[in-house]
């Protein structure tokens, strides 16, 4: 299950930098998005995958699977609402600012 | 030659007693200036009618009054340590100690700031200048400068001495609308702070060698030192520390242009206190570094070289000022020769014959108190011609003698102790320095014989022209024509409040000249044991006695040569000032300063226009580059790279399938020409992940995950209102391509790494730390809950904190532009004759916020179906979102799911009926809730400090409550309600303000 899971996360990083390099402000956010999804189950796999019970010792199983990168996920799904809602007002603004959502124009605007 | 040790056992008892009673007195006296700095506003704004400086004068008066009763205590070898933990791990502590040296420099710092404080009150008028910056900085100096003298941890002492650069820095930019002021300031700032750094490189590798950060003990551990290699290392890069502060040559060049700062700061800092941080450093450090031939040679000949140059410079000068600062720089490397002079009487050890050679450390100890007395009253001089006459260029002063008699007088005795003529002071230590310049060449070590008579003759030539420059100084100005047409204003003798301070410390260049023996065992002398422990017996005392009349001596008739050759010169001084001329402007350290600074930011400026071409895109590609490449290298080279991991995880078809969607909604996305189908892709991703979640064994994961997909979709579609259609890219096929070149070693390279990370075993895994002690120690079942509010609660405390800052940020970019305060924003619309919606201010009333809302269109539906099931929905959801809250500690959910989940429950009713029916049902200011959260989180963590516990403790236990049963209450969960109302706050923030933006 972890080669499988590895290729699919190799696969996600390759789209999600993809997205981000392109030229448009919506496509960059959305690689942004992919790129945590990434991300996340990249933590989860390092850490091997159903080696137990969930984390809840109420559950009284022998063995649970590691809880730590699940604590560090649980902030970055939050924090990236946040930073991707703070992203789209970035975008939408200075596409109303600058009338373009294409970042080399971008470029080109702000350097005036 | 030694006094006897006299018994002195019961007296030291009694001492220790009263130093138990004064502990961090000491701490309390480096504080002090600080704390009355951070003060001294609010009194400049409470006392309008009185000068603030009569309110600061008191502390420096004070700490004086303090340090002098230490006298007898140093006196008596008694030396006072306390310490105040700081970084203990690191073996980091303020540990205040003072000895004879430490309370020298003490009293100089107090005793001359006290005297600048109360000249500057007549100096500076506080209706024309920001006195209360002024005296901010002047405090915060003394503190600092307070701190250094008195530490005795090295990494304390670099704190303070930087803290020194920076307040100088601030003083000399006082006047910071003028050019030459910053200019000056800066330049001060870059080289000391660069010889600062020198400083605290050489303080590692002592530690480096040592072990410890004290400088007492490495000077216990000397012997042990001496021979490693890197011991010349040390010495010289705590050398460049203190030649850069003590402006010797060739870093000299600072300080004339520090000359920029008002007069009482160049007469305090720049003459009296701060520039002397570099003689403390080198008599400081001497215990470790002298009786080594690097040492006395790289000191005293630096010393003796800045002292010729310094003198020769000064006669050059046409400024008042400048030419004092000149002068000071050949003073102190006068101080610093000796010094130097001095660490050869340890190349001998204990014993008789070392006793003749510590008279070069007694000179300089003695000359330094005796260089602050007269150079502070000449500054303080200059500054009240300068502020009587309007100028302080000699070429247009002269004949002030009749007009401003008192100041003629403190300059004459000034001017003449400086330039060694008795009865003054600066005779004295001058004559001591000549004799100690004289017996170097009877050495016979270091290769003394060959080259000491070096020392003699540069002694000789700067003496003449410090005798020389005085004379100008005093002549040029006070006598002569007066020339009335060259001066702005009539001068006449400044008030008698500005004279107060000069004419005391030249009331002590005549008793110090009388009766120098005054000094000789209340200071000198304890301050020679700190300089030279290892000459000296506990109990021991060096022989101090300044005399006047030593016979017939060589030094007496150098001092003879002196006075008549700088006569000679003085008066043919237009015959030969042309030499100055010679000297190519080009070749002067400044120019080499001033090209140095400008090639090293073209340099820089070029650099960084080569990678910095303001192209997102452009940096991406370096960071995706740079990682592929270093975490590519680091698998490559640890050797971990395992393509087939042992016993994976079962894998069942279902699961294949999932995956293959995964994959297959992914790769859609950038080929979506719609945006709705790349956003309904990206979010089949996300669902997906939820699913993975659940499949891993990660219920607050799969929750969190699936609420927020929900809401991330209302937030898509409120910005899609804002944002055009996608578009086919049109791009060079170079450009496509490096693109796709690198998004897939991305990919590969993460592949590569999650397949050796979850193949490998290099590591115990600390899971089991969790797993085992969540329970016992956090008191909780759900682990993940306990490790985010317990375990790892400061990073979920900053988390929190970011995420409102990214909230805040994201109001005020909407909230700006709503205000037309976005200047650009404004511009772009008045161009395009838009017209700009009403202003409507932050903190907007009710009846406001409902005009607002209506022109919300995006919060609209006419669904009756909708509308009906939210009523009864919502409920449902906020109940259900109570209970992730306090089931959180045990069970899946906690602050952020519960968060989220009564957001979720704010967001359906927005969107049934509208923003304006949320604000009606819940007439809240989310920004109050995110802020009331933070605040629950902080606090709870402060409150350990009040149970003595270390922030973010949290405690627990279990409690018998009617009809509930037993029911564990923790700390924790009150930490879960601060994440929760924050989260809540920050989502439904963001999510109302997005929907206002029009």
């Amino acid at each position: 299950m972890e080669v499988w899971m590895s290729i699919a996360i190799g696969i996600l990083f390759a789209v999600a930098v993809y997205l981000i390099l392109s030229r448009s402000l919506l496509r960059i956010i959305l690689g942004t998005s992919i790129l945590t999804h990434g991300v996340h189950l990249l933590l989860l796999t390092m850490s091997r995958l159903k080696t137990g019970a969930p984390p809840l010792l109420g559950e009284e199983s022998g063995t649970y699977v590691d809880p730590l990168p699940q604590a560090l996920i649980l902030t970055s799904i939050v924090i990236n609402f946040g930073v991707t809602a703070f992203f789209f007002v970035l975008a939408y603004r200075s596409y109303i600012r600058l009338k373009t959502d294409d970042m080399e124009e971008v470029k080109r605007k702000g350097g005036q | 030659m030694f006094p006897a040790a006299t018994s002195r056992d019961r007296l030291i008892y009694i001492m220790d007693l009263g130093v138990l009673t004064r502990v961090y007195l000491l701490h309390a006296a480096i504080l002090a200036p600080f704390v009355l700095a951070a003060l001294v506003p609010a009194i400049r704004k409470g006392t309008k009618k009185i000068h603030t400086g009569w309110i600061v004068l008191i502390l420096p008066v004070l700490l004086f009054l303090n340090f002098l009763r230490y006298l007898p205590v140093v006196r008596n070898d008694v030396s006072e340590t306390f310490s105040l933990p700081w970084i203990p791990s690191l073996g980091i502590n303020f540990t205040v100690y003072l000895d004879g040296l430490g309370l020298l420099f003490a009293l100089l710092i107090t005793g001359i700031g006290a005297l600048v404080v109360l000249y500057s009150i007549y100096y500076l008028n506080p209706e024309q200048e920001a006195i209360h910056r002024f005296y901010l900085y002047l405090l915060l100096f003394m503190g600092a400068m307070l701190g250094i003298v008195l530490s005795d941890n090295m990494i304390v002492l670099y704190t303070f001495w930087e803290l020194t650069s920076i307040s100088s820095f601030l003083l000399i930019a006082f006047w910071y609308e003028r050019d030459r002021s910053r200019y000056g300031a800066l330049k001060s700032m870059l080289i000391t702070v660069f010889g600062g750094f020198a400083m605290l490189a050489g303080f590692v590798v002592l530690h480096h060698m040592t072990g410890t950060w004290s400088i007492r003990e490495t000077i216990a551990m000397v012997g042990n030192v001496q021979g490693h290699p890197l011991f010349l290392l040390a010495m010289i890069l705590i050398l460049l520390g203190a030649f850069t502060k003590s402006a010797q040559f060739p870093f000299h060049i600072w300080l004339p242009d520090a000359m920029e700062a008002p007069t009482p700061v160049s007469a305090y800092l720049h003459s009296a206190t701060m520039v002397k941080a570099g003689i403390y450093l080198v008599a400081r450090f001497s215990p470790v570094f002298a009786g080594q031939a690097e040492w006395f040679w790289i000191v005293s000949l630096v010393g003796i070289i800045t002292m010729c140059y310094g003198s020769i410079l000064a006669v050059k000068q046409t400024d008042l000022k400048a030419l004092l600062a000149y002068s000071t720089i050949s003073q102190l490397g006068l101080i610093m020769s000796l010094f130097g002079a001095g660490s050869a009487a340890v190349y001998y050890g204990y014993g008789e014959e070392s006793m003749i050679y510590t008279a070069a450390t007694m000179a300089a100890i003695f000359h330094l108190v005796n260089h602050a007395t007269f150079k502070g009253a000449l500054f303080m001089v200059a500054g009240i011609v300068d502020h009587e006459t309007g100028t302080r260029d000699i070429r247009r002063l002269g004949g002030l003698i009749s007009l401003m008699p008192i100041s003629f007088t403190v300059a004459c005795i000034s001017g003449f102790s400086m330039a060694g003529v008795p009865p003054f002071n600066g005779y004295l230590s001058k004559e001591m320095f000549l004799e100690a310049m004289v017996e170097l060449t009877h050495l016979h070590i270091f290769e003394l014989g060959t080259w000491g008579i070096l020392f003699p003759i540069l002694a000789f030539l700067g003496s003449v022209f410090t005798f020389v420059y005085s004379m100008i100084l005093i002549f040029k100005t006070f006598r002569g024509p007066l020339q009335k047409e060259k001066l702005g204003i009539t001068p006449h003798e400044a008030p008698a409040g500005m004279l107060i301070s000069p004419v005391i410390l030249a009331v002590c260049v005549v008793v110090l000249g009388l009766f120098p023996n005054v000094l000789s065992y209340s200071i000198i002398e304890p301050a020679m044991r700190s300089v030279l422990p290892s000459l000296v017996a506990p109990g021991e005392h060096f022989d101090v006695h300044i005399s006047f009349w030593h016979g017939f001596t060589p030094a007496l008739f150098m001092t003879m040569g002196v006075i008549v050759l700088g006569t000679v010169l003085y008066l043919l001084l237009n015959r030969w000032k042309g030499i100055y001329a010679i000297y190519p402007d080009k070749l002067s350290w400044n120019h080499m300063y001033d090209s140095l600074l400008r090639y090293g930011e073209k340099a820089s400026r070029m650099l960084t226009d080569a990678y910095m071409n303001r192209s997102a895109r452009n940096y991406l590609v370096y960071i995706f580059g740079f990682m592929v490449i270093v975490l590519g290298a680091a698998l490559w080279r640890a050797d971990v790279l395992s393509l087939m991991t042992p016993d994976t995880a079962p894998i069942n078809i279902y699961e294949i399938v999932l995956i293959a969607l995964l994959v297959i909604s992914a790769v859609a996305v950038p080929f979506a020409r719609q945006r709705l189908i790349a956003v309904i892709m990206t979010g089949a991703v996300g669902y997906l992940v939820t699913l993975f979640f659940v499949l891993f064994r990660a219920p607050d994961l799969a929750l969190t995950q699936m609420i927020i997909e929900t809401v991330s979709v209302v937030l898509f579609l409120l910005c899609f209102y804002h944002m055009p259609e996608l578009r086919r890219e049109v791009s060079s096929r170079k450009y496509r391509s490096l693109n796709i070149i690198i998004a897939v070693s991305v990919g590969v390279v993460v592949t590569l790494i999650s397949l050796s990370a979850s193949g490998s075993s290099s590591f115990e895994s600390i899971a089991d730390y969790f797993v085992k002690n969540s329970h016992d120690l956090g008191g909780g079942d759900n682990v993940v809950n306990v490790i985010l509010v317990d375990f790892r609660g400061f990073d979920t405390m900053l988390e929190i904190t970011v995420l409102g800052i990214a909230s805040l940020g994201i109001y005020s970019m909407i909230q700006l532009q709503l205000q037309g305060r976005d200047a650009g924003a404004r511009i772009l619309y008045l161009h395009r004759k838009v017209t700009l919606a009403p202003k409507v201010p932050i903190g907007r009333t009710r009846k406001e916020t409902a005009t607002v809302a209506k022109n919300m269109k995006q919060f609209k539906s006419n669904d009756v179906i909708l509308e009906t099931s939210t009523k009864v929905i919502v409920f449902i959801i906020l109940t259900f979102a109570l209970y992730l809250f306090f089931a959180g500690h045990n069970n899946p959910g906690g602050g952020f799911v519960g968060g989220l989940m009564a957001s979720s429950a704010l967001v359906l009713l927005a969107l049934a009926f509208n923003a304006e029916t949320v604000r009606r049902v819940l007439p809240l200011d989310y920004r109050d809730i995110m802020a009331a959260g933070l605040s629950v989180a902080y606090l709870t963590a402060i409150g350990s400090f009040v149970f003595g516990a270390p922030f973010l403790s949290h405690a627990f236990g279990y409690f018998d409550i009617p009809f509930l049963g037993k029911t564990e209450l923790a700390t924790a969960l009150i930490f879960d309600l601060g994440v929760f109302l924050t989260v809540l706050g920050v989502t439904m923030t963001i999510i109302l303000q997005i929907g206002e933006d029009r």
